[in-house]
């Protein structure tokens, strides 16, 4: 009886497959779709399955840390770096870029329309106190919006209720974010396809600190034995290759191009 | 079925939470016909009734059959005060002692036909048994006690609720049974029923075995103060 | 209010265009809780039943247990699967993290103390009303157990049916161990939540309407069980 159990749990369990991988990405690389036309394309070319994991940054490098997947896909230069030294991940490939925008009610209580830089759009929002939701879950937007806070000598610690962490993916923050009024920092692609828009509007984009980088960094399988280390490779190629950089760069929605292609081969 | 059946108690005692409930009893009895256990409610007449059965355990003390116990009582039967009815249809009730002994099923239909006749259900074979009248319930319980045609059978207050037609039922239904048979160990507080059926009488007041022996004996010259009372009315508890 | 009666609208449309996303979440999510369905009742109902009719001196302590572990909130089950089955974790090895399997066992782990817990409570009632009876009649440990369980037998399935309604609903724990991945792991409730924080409220709302839909079928049935008791048939 037990053992009957355990051979139903074993092949429903397997996808131990050799034409399938695991991946852990950022929800933005999911919540802008463009994993969306990647994956199915890659599939195509290649047979291979991508599992895809949607999660932040943070966790799913704690993923790669355990071993839990096959290749990251991120977008946290620190954290990446940190990633590969400590030899979890055997080098940091960079594949695209966008940038991260700052989105807020219409009616623009903080005037951040008229800021000249992040760090100004910041200050405003911090000095009018008015209601901003932050991702607060480790992921590489998380990381980068408190890399701004820092460089404009501001401390989220200290914030008052104004400032909300919600502990959530982009989509679900945004959605937070048109309920309650607030500013947020969102990427650009998922802010394009983002389906809520309700109330919200794109109010300031433009300064290079908003520079959002997205690296692959493939499971060292010395730590894992068990990792898909051919499989993560051919991803990691095909990523590179003329077709993804086709794929990419023509993501668009309603004409914009929400990534664009740098990966060097 | 024509042996004689007898059985043994030495120093039965049952005790509950600490207080003597019955006993101690010391008897050889032949169980013959009809074996009327008479006593006022609270004398332990149900508590005696399940020992000798063995649905309920003596603290202390051995009762012996005349053939090894387990034997004796895969050939005896027992109706409960409250009869218990199974959660299904009658006749799956009057078949469930004979599934047991994996009687075939041929058998098991036209047994059950029959004794479905004997008790007078036959028009509620499917009725579900939890949901029968009273007086039906406990012919029911008969039927399904005598089914396997038991060497002995034990009754406690079987007519306790029932109106006087139903009593009557039952007790031409215990007249066929011991025809075919069947002795019967009985209680009752009924002395009229007592009167009309025992052919021997077990008397208990309080727990202990006061008088025993053929009925014409104890209804006409009662030896203990407390039957004679017992039979005057005199004892109501 | 829009958005709402939008929602509505397109769910309509994805049930009665049998949306092929739509139909593969439900059919997996059926697959998932049934199996673990069938392996908690495997594991409950014996437990259920054996805890009611042997008496033996932790008795009491082992049902107040099994109550307390009817209680275990079911994303803190999640969590500690997922640590138990991650490949730094002990069962690492069996490469069980992120597949339905992982699913299965953390919704097993749930809904068994449910299941044991309604089972022995009828288990117990049952037997104080047939003891003596059964006794009487001589019966084996083995047919006692088949009387008790063939006439609770409604019982017994209402109990799975409680245990049903709890996986199928259940979304914190399954989250976790199972990632959520597209057409592997993506099951009604996980698929809520990913749909409706990306702002996709009509799949969202097809979804809902699918879960709700057979939510009220488990709890008809279970209505339609005690009515059959009631009359007595089957």
């Amino acid at each position: 009886m037990i053992r009957i159990a355990l051979a139903i749990l074993m092949i429903t369990g397997v996808a131990a497959k050799a034409d399938t991988m695991r991946l852990a990405a950022t929800t933005s690389f999911n919540n802008s779709g463009l994993s969306d036309a990647l994956l199915p394309a890659f599939k195509v070319d290649t047979g291979i399955n991508v599992q895809l994991l949607v999660v932040g940054t943070g966790q799913a490098i704690r993923l790669g840390q355990a071993g839990d997947v096959d290749a990251i896909l991120v977008h946290s230069k620190a954290a990446e770096e940190a990633f590969v030294s400590a030899e979890f991940g055997t080098h940091r490939r960079e594949i695209m870029y966008n940038d991260f925008v700052l989105i807020g009610p219409s009616a623009d209580p903080s005037r951040i329309k008229d800021a000249e830089s992040a760090i100004e759009v910041l200050q405003l929002i911090a000095d009018t106190e008015m209601t901003f939701v932050s991702r607060g879950d480790d992921s590489g937007t998380h990381k980068k919006e408190l890399m701004l806070w820092s460089a404009a000598k501001l401390y989220p610690d200290f914030f008052g209720a104004w400032y909300k962490a919600v502990g959530a993916g982009m989509g679900a923050s945004l959605n937070s974010a048109s309920g309650l009024g607030a500013y947020i920092m969102a990427d650009r692609a998922s802010w394009l396809n983002f389906g809520n828009k309700d109330g919200l509007e794109l109010l300031y984009s433009g300064d290079p600190m908003l520079f959002n980088q997205y690296a692959y960094i493939p499971v060292n399988s010395d730590k894992h034995v068990h990792v898909k280390a051919e499989a993560a490779q051919r991803l990691e190629q095909w990523l590179l290759s003329a077709r993804a950089k086709n794929i990419i760069n023509n993501y668009k929605i309603n004409g914009e191009a929400m990534f664009i292609f740098n990966g060097a081969p | 079925m024509s042996q004689s059946i007898r059985v043994h108690l030495n120093s039965i005692l049952v005790k509950r939470r600490g207080k003597t409930v019955l006993g101690p009893i010391d008897l050889d009895l032949k169980v013959d016909g009809f074996n009327v256990l008479l006593g006022p409610n609270g004398s332990g007449k149900t508590t005696f009734l399940k020992v000798l059965h063995g649905v309920e355990r003596a603290s202390s003390g051995v009762i012996q059959w005349s053939i090894p116990n387990a034997q004796a009582r895969q050939a005896q039967s027992y109706v409960f005060q409250s009869p218990i009815m199974l959660r299904r249809s009658v006749r799956q009730n009057l078949a469930y002692p004979l599934q047991l002994i994996g009687m075939d099923k041929v058998e098991i239909s036209s047994r059950v036909s029959e004794w479905a006749h004997k008790i007078g259900l036959q028009d509620a074979l499917d009725f579900p048994a939890p949901r029968l009248s009273g007086g039906e319930k406990q012919k029911l319980a008969l039927g399904r006690a005598l089914i396997r045609i038991p060497d002995v059978l034990f009754l406690d207050e079987p007519c306790a609720n029932l109106d006087g037609r139903s009593t009557r039922e039952i007790e031409d239904l215990l007249h066929d049974a011991t025809q075919a048979g069947t002795r019967i160990i009985m209680t009752t507080h009924d002395l009229g029923q007592a009167r009309r059926l025992a052919d021997s009488v077990l008397f208990l007041l309080n727990g202990t075995l006061h008088e025993q022996g053929p009925a014409s004996n104890f209804f006409a010259m009662p030896r203990t103060i407390e039957a004679k009372a017992f039979l005057n009315g005199d004892i109501i508890e | 209010m829009n958005e709402i009666w939008a929602g509505i609208q397109e769910a309509v449309r994805l049930i009665f265009t049998l949306d092929a996303d739509l139909i593969g979440i439900t059919l997996r999510s059926l697959e998932v809780s049934l199996t673990a369905l069938v392996i908690a009742s495997a594991l409950a109902l014996p437990l259920g039943t054996w805890l009611a009719i042997r008496r033996f001196k932790y008795r009491r302590s082992a049902i107040a247990v099994l109550n307390a572990l009817m209680g275990l909130p079911p994303v803190v089950v999640g969590l500690v699967v997922y640590l138990l089955l991650s490949r730094s974790g002990p069962f690492g090895v069996l490469g069980l993290l992120f597949t339905p399997s992982a699913m299965i066992i953390a919704q097993v782990i749930i809904i068994t103390p449910l299941i044991a817990s309604i089972t022995h409570q009828a288990m117990r009632e049952l037997w104080s009303e047939y003891h003596d009876l059964l006794i009487s009649l001589n019966t084996s440990k083995r047919q006692r157990v088949a009387a008790l369980i063939w006439d609770g037998r409604r019982t017994l399935m209402t109990a799975a049916l409680a245990g049903f309604g709890r996986a199928i609903g259940e979304v914190g724990a399954i989250m976790i161990v199972g990632g959520n991945i597209d057409h592997v792991t993506r099951v009604l409730t996980t698929a809520i939540a990913l749909e409706t924080g990306k702002g996709d409220f009509a799949l969202a709302l097809g979804l809902g309407f699918v879960l709700i839909a057979l939510t009220l079928v488990v709890n008809f049935a279970t209505h339609a069980l005690s009515r059959t008791e009631r009359e007595g048939t089957w």
